[in-house]
């Protein structure tokens, strides 16, 4: 189907550069079409029947029809049994394809040991990319290594957004207060465009970012020479960006005071932050080692809800 | 001299033409264009009233009317008023899209926003709920053998409430911005800090009174067919359209609560600082979502079962055959009803809950595409062994056959998180609910207004512009959104004022001109409209029964009498007036005529709208005394009105007489038209009923002229 898919797009004029998730570039988005194929391809069942049936029910039932007029027939077991048994099977079927589908391809799982983890603060109209292993952040520029699984954490600095990178996964909200997360992996190189969906204001068109995927050893000296900038950001920088604003060009951060996404969580539920009672606290210590889990240290529990950082 | 405690926030900059004084764009010229339409329109509506002498009238007869049928076409007038600007803010829409390639386009950020804010709110509220209510008002008590609802007033009450809401987001056309949160106005964006001014003040105040409006319509219309069917009309004997009017009626009333809950609790973030929906201090977005959509499915459910209703009975009649499978439809239909609480959150699959509750609810949802399935099923089969004409509401019905279930297969995608997670806001999304919506509810109405607007006025519709309307339509609607889904498949986000991917303009240019068309086929069916009024002498079908239809609305004359049935039918048989003419009964005289007891009319209802409008206003612009006065002035009018005791007039047993024994003689006399002239001026509404006529040879020769006699 996928391939059918692709086989279309390319047919038509225009298509074959599409940047949706017609044009994959992750096991993730790679099968949500395989998944839309298949659905696709199963209610064409229950499709398929009606667009053959009418016209041939329009013609013989005319006024004008060979069809036997029966004014008074209004029902029949076996018809009915195939009109809501057809349905009823079809349902389980769909049903299970897309229990499968769902579990195995739920975003907050993750797609293999050793995820890169990114975080993600939506700003009103940009991306702010947080990379507390490496100690960089990005305004509106997310790089990330090819074959390497990718975690995101996703919260907000301001109204709610969605967040996509449509060629390797499906969207997520990023709420303020709160954090959601989104497991990804490419496995080609290349830049896509990841934008926010939810509409937040004048600057919504243009609230979309590049997403450059390259190798790891290209990703490691992009980091090397990103680090080598001058300029950082800490949570006064933080809060200069909630000016509204569309970025033209990508920004780069050599550095990041630690914490920083936890204390953008915390400036809208401070009671929720490193809980346990410090209610008065502003935010966590600089150096809170619980909030960020450096890569490769014990796995990530599987949380869902949107939660905030325990 | 503290003018904000007279004007409250309302400054001179607030109208609408100082923006094209202040900001001389394109964008404000058509805000201020579309501000003096709406100007102009209302001078010269008041011009036509004045030079006509039609102000009496409309206030004595349809104002203050409580008559269902009156009550019901002001809704679908109030519907169609609604739905030529709604539908030129799509094609507004759909024209900027098209030229804002990698450039600003003619419309600003903001003015985009307000569009589709209020094009969907309009096209939700004041469009496709005025028309289903309408039309359930007008339709529901005659089918069921009623004089009137069980709580006429009240009836006008929603009505009024109703317009109430319409106004006011006709008068942000002039003064003020609209909200640009969209129909649905998530939090926080629609919140005090994040949307000060008086943009989401509208969206809110406009949509609470309208859902106030639909609530008590739910109430009154599901008492009245508890109530009020009349002798032998038991639930199973019902035409199936008062069935999904039921279900409706039983979905208002439990979801429009939490809608008007959660536009009052915003309400008190914007207005009282509170926190339910804030970022931080304990508010939580979430929570609206839930509330919202716990409305907002139920909702699309409420306006498409009236428009199943509508295509069960125009299936039969154009097919001149029973309903295929009654019994089954029925029970779909409550299937439908009770499903559609459960599954709210597929509006949100994106929110970050675990995989197990996104699995569970969208495998809920496509459950509830079953009952759905066998629906249109029934109808297919409906046709089968009939005896199909192929009229304008039929055709409605074909294309909505193809067409929804298109729809279907999308909505079943769109039920698999994984696939929602990609295409969820996207024009891929537009697409699905425009194709359930437009071809399932809207072309519902258009058919049902082609199919019963005989009855309302005693003159059928022009055919052949029926037909150009038709014809515009269905292909409008192919070209407006099948390249959405493609769109939105290639990542188009909904809601975009501009676009930075040249792989989107030819598809954005079929959409234009699917837009085109279908602004092309609104103005074929205004032109029917008039056309039909002018011609209402040739179109005329006094007698009632211009389509050989099987309920009971169709046994009177048309237009329908103030009380509906001179003598309360006794049915002993699910198609009544079929079941009527095929045994010769039809048009028997009833052996005695009583007094009828109406209500009489009040100016009760268009005082609490008028109040309630102003009150609106007032709470959106903070003028508090106006909100104070307005407040105490609406129940001002209930307490007067509950101390009065005539409320009822009796219409003498002698007048109905006359005039009913008038009609029947007169059907009596005339003879049947076949099927065949059924489009032609001989048409009086007087049918010579298919299944007599038709029935493959075995009719015997005496029979048709036995009831003809």
């Amino acid at each position: 189907m996928k391939l059918i898919l692709g086989v279309l797009g390319a047919g038509i004029p225009g298509i074959a550069h599409a940047r949706g998730f017609l044009d994959p570039a992750g096991p993730i988005a790679s099968a949500q079409l395989t998944h839309f194929g298949v659905i696709s391809a199963l209610m064409l069942l229950v499709v398929v029947p009606m667009f053959i049936a009418l016209p041939i029910v329009l013609l013989r039932y005319r006024r004008a029809g060979k069809g036997t007029y029966r004014p008074d027939w209004e029902f029949s077991w076996g018809l009915e049994t195939l009109i809501w048994g057809v349905p009823v099977a079809l349902i389980v079927i769909l049903g299970s394809a897309l229990w499968k589908h769902t579990i195995e391809n739920d975003p907050y799982r993750p797609l293999g040991p050793d995820p890169l983890v990114v975080e993600v603060v939506a700003l009103d109209w940009k991306f702010l990319f947080l990379y507390p292993e490496q100690g960089v952040a990005t305004l509106d520029l997310l790089t990330l290594p090819e074959g390497r699984p990718v975690t995101l954490k996703l919260t907000s600095g301001t109204v709610m957004q969605s967040f996509i990178v449509p060629r390797l996964a499906g969207q997520i909200y990023a709420m303020a207060g709160m954090q959601t997360q989104l497991n990804l992996l490419a496995d080609e190189t290349g830049e896509f465009t990841g934008r926010n969906t939810q509409y937040n204001g004048l600057g919504f068109a243009q609230q979309s970012f590049v997403t450059r995927v390259v190798s790891p050893q290209d990703f490691d000296s992009w980091v090397a020479s990103t680090k080598a900038q001058g300029q950082g950001i800490d949570f006064a920088g933080y809060q200069a960006l909630l000016e509204p604003s569309v970025i033209d060009q990508p920004v780069l951060y050599g550095s990041v005071s630690p914490g920083l996404f936890d204390q953008v969580i915390a400036s809208f539920a401070p009671d929720m932050v490193a809980g346990q009672g410090h209610a008065h606290m502003p935010a966590p210590p600089a150096t809170a080692p619980a909030a960020l889990p450096a890569a490769g240290a014990s796995p990530t529990p599987h949380h869902h809800t949107p939660e905030a950082v325990q | 001299m503290n003018w904000e405690l007279i004007f409250g926030q309302l400054q001179w900059t607030s109208f609408v033409f100082a923006g094209a004084i202040l900001d001389p764009s394109l964008s404000e010229f058509i805000a201020s264009g579309a501000g003096s339409i709406a100007v102009l329109g209302a001078v010269a509506v008041v011009i036509l009233l004045t030079v006509k002498r039609w102000w009496v009238p409309l206030w004595r007869d349809w104002l203050t009317s409580v008559d269902h049928k009156k009550v019901g076409i002001m809704y679908m007038v109030l519907a169609l008023v609604m739905f030529a600007r709604a539908v030129i803010e799509a094609a507004l829409m759909r024209a900027q899209q098209l030229v804002a390639y990698d450039s600003a386009g003619f419309l600003s950020a903001d003015h985009f926003g307000q569009l589709f804010s209020t094009h969907g709110t309009i096209m939700i509220f004041f469009v496709a709920m005025p028309f289903i209510t309408g039309l359930m008002n007008y339709v529901m008590p005659l089918q069921i053998g009623a004089r009137d609802v069980s709580f006429p007033l009240l009836n006008a009450i929603s009505l009024m409430l109703t317009v109430a809401g319409a106004i006011l987001i006709m008068i942000s056309l002039v003064v003020g911005q609209f909200s640009t949160g969209g129909w649905t106005a998530y939090p926080p964006f629609t919140g005090i800090e994040f949307s000060p001014g008086e943009g989401v003040d509208y969206w809110i105040w406009a949509v609470s009174l309208g859902s106030i409006g639909s609530t008590l319509t739910g109430l009154n219309f599901a008492v009245t067919i508890y109530k009020k069917r009349c002798p032998g009309m038991t639930l199973f004997r019902m035409p199936l359209f008062c069935w999904t009017t039921l279900c409706t009626s039983i979905l208002m009333i439990f979801a429009m609560a939490p809608l008007t809950a959660v536009t009052v609790m915003l309400a008190l973030d914007r207005y009282a600082g509170f926190h339910f929906f804030t970022n931080g201090d304990g508010g939580n977005m979430m929570n609206y979502a839930n509330l919202f959509w716990l409305f907002g499915h139920p909702e699309v459910y409420i306006l498409i079962l009236p428009a199943f209703g509508v295509w069960s009975e125009v299936v039969a009649t154009f097919s001149a055959k029973r309903i295929y499978g009654y019994t089954s439809l029925v029970y779909a239909t409550m299937c439908i009803a009770v499903l559609s609480f459960a599954v709210w959150l597929h509006h949100f699959f994106t929110m970050g809950q675990s995989a197990n509750v996104n699995a569970i609810f969208g495998i809920a949802t496509m459950v509830i595409g079953v009952p759905t399935g066998v629906k249109v099923y029934d109808w297919l089969l409906t046709m089968v062994g009939g005896r199909i004409r192929f009229s304008t509401s039929m055709l409605f019905l074909i294309n909505f056959l193809l067409t929804f279930i298109l729809g279907g297969l999308t909505g079943v995608l769109l039920a698999n998180p994984g696939v929602d997670f990609q295409v969820h806001n996207t024009l891929f999304l537009v697409a699905h609910f425009h194709n359930m919506i437009i071809p399932g509810v809207l072309f519902g109405m258009f058919a049902a207004v082609q199919f019963w607007f005989p009855k309302a006025f005693g003159f059928r519709l022009h055919e052949g512009l029926g037909r150009a309307s038709f014809w515009c339509f269905a292909p409008g609607f192919l070209l407006a959104f099948f390249p959405l889904y493609w769109l939105g498949m290639m990542g188009a986000t909904r809601r975009t004022y501009m676009w930075s991917d040249p792989e989107y303009l030819p598809w954005l240019a079929l959409a234009m001109a699917g837009a085109g068309l279908i602004l092309a086929g609104f103005a074929f069916m205004v032109t029917q409209i008039v056309v039909s009024v002018r011609q209402r002498d040739r179109l005329a079908c006094p007698l009632g029964d211009p389509w050989d239809g099987r309920a009971l609305e169709w046994s009177i004359p048309a237009p329908a009498p103030e009380w509906n049935f001179a003598v309360l039918p006794d049915v002993t048989s699910r198609d009544a007036f079929y079941e009527a003419k095929q045994s010769g009964q039809a048009y028997r005289s009833p052996a005695a005529y009583e007094d009828i007891e109406v209500p009489r009319n009040t100016a009760t209802a268009p005082l609490i709208g008028l109040f309630a409008c102003a009150w609106a206003f007032g709470l959106v612009w903070h003028i508090w005394w106006l909100v104070a006065v307005s407040f105490v002035l609406m129940w001002a009018v209930v307490i007067v009105r509950s101390f009065n005791m005539n409320t009822v007039e009796i219409i003498p047993a002698a007048r109905v007489k006359a005039q009913n024994e008038a009609f029947l003689a007169a059907a009596r006399a005339a003879p049947g038209v076949p099927r065949e002239q059924e489009m032609t001026s001989d048409n009086r509404g007087k049918a010579l009923p298919e299944a007599l006529t038709a029935r493959a040879g075995a009719v015997p020769a005496g029979r048709a002229v036995e009831v003809l006699s």
